[in-house]
């Protein structure tokens, strides 16, 4: 049986991340919170533990690079890592790739 | 020296859908082999038949460069930066996707099945204003030659997409030989065999194979079968 796992997806279009919330939380074990600013990311990880965090469309090298400062600080076990493709076709195989990072 | 990864047609990834028969050479969706993710910037290389009148309905992207490839039929595509274009052999598609597009993409055939080449490159720039492009290309024009059909530079032949990657296509006689250099130092070269079979850099292909060439400047190609097609897929090979 699959572990449950959480997901925290961090990006400026609204469409897609709406979309990114309907395919992180079609799995059972699988709960996903999406954002559209780093300040809803920053309180996310105030408040839960995550497993994997995604910066997605919209999220600049600049902005990631400093995000990723602040949340390794809450969230020191969390994969962080770029999502690409806006949930369709690359997500399942990305978060696989970052839970086999933390094995 | 060059090393090669090859990648041979029954070694994919195979997803049925009885409309959407898929072959991945990089995993993609529900098919995950962590030796088979990317080769350089090149993150998707799909083999798709749809059925007539079958297809993907509305759905997202961002950040890839997606090149469609129409190998029989024809593919309707619609989006919303207000395209609805068909594509058909002979045409290339690329879709730059930037800060997000929602596009999709059906046979435009409600009977004929439409068979395409799917692929997806990483950019070199995150987040560019999404942008369309289609063109079509004389199939006469590669024959017995490899047709540039894509560059990063958009007053180069073909079309363009925002990575240092170019694409060729060529159909050969059997026996013809040519080679390709490479346009840029460091760059990589994916080689796949859409009909027929190829020597390439003393490696046999069949129909469907793939073959990864990291440190090569020049790679000597050879045709084994009559009318046989090759795509070649030049990419950088350092992605960041």
């Amino acid at each position: 049986m699959e572990q449950p796992i959480k997901v925290l997806a961090i990006g400026r279009n609204e469409e897609i991340m709406t979309v990114l919330h309907r395919l992180l939380n079609a799995k059972e074990q699988r709960t996903g919170v999406t954002v559209t600013t780093d300040a809803e990311a920053v309180a996310a990880c105030q408040q839960e533990t995550f497993d994997i965090i995604l910066f997605c469309a919209g999220v600049t090298p600049q902005e990631a690079a400093a995000l990723t400062a602040k949340l390794r600080a809450l969230q020191p076990r969390a994969v962080i890592t770029r999502h690409f493709g806006g949930g369709s076709g690359l997500l399942e195989n990305e978060i696989q790739n970052a839970l086999a990072q933390r094995q | 020296m060059a090393t090669h990864t090859l990648h041979t047609a029954n070694t994919r990834g195979h997803a049925n859908h009885g409309w959407l028969d898929s072959h991945q050479t990089f995993s993609f969706a529900n098919y995950y082999n962590p030796e088979r993710v990317h080769f350089g910037a090149l993150r998707v290389l799909n083999d798709d038949f749809v059925a007539g009148g079958k297809g993907f309905g509305s759905h997202p992207h961002d950040n890839m460069e997606i090149i469609s490839i129409p190998l029989e039929g024809v593919l309707e595509h619609k989006d919303n930066m207000g395209n609805t274009k068909i594509i058909r052999q002979g045409d290339v598609q690329v879709m730059s996707t930037g800060s997000g597009v929602f596009h999709s993409e059906y046979n435009g055939d409600v009977i004929r099945p439409v068979k395409f080449l799917q692929i997806w490159l990483f950019p070199n720039q995150l987040n560019v204003t999404p942008r369309y492009d289609q063109i079509t290309l004389k199939r006469a024009d590669r024959q017995n030659q490899l047709q540039q059909v894509i560059s990063p530079n958009p007053d180069d032949a073909g079309t363009w997409l925002y990575q240092d990657a170019w694409f060729h296509m060529g159909i050969f006689d059997k026996g013809f030989q040519t080679s390709y250099q490479l346009k840029k130092a460091d760059n990589g070269i994916y080689a796949f065999v859409i009909k027929g079979s190829f020597t390439i850099d003393g490696q046999t292909l069949n129909e469907r194979d793939g073959l990864g060439i990291a440190d090569a400047g020049k790679i000597d190609i050879t045709a084994n079968d009559d009318q046989a097609e090759l795509l070649i897929m030049e990419v950088p090979m350092d992605i960041q």
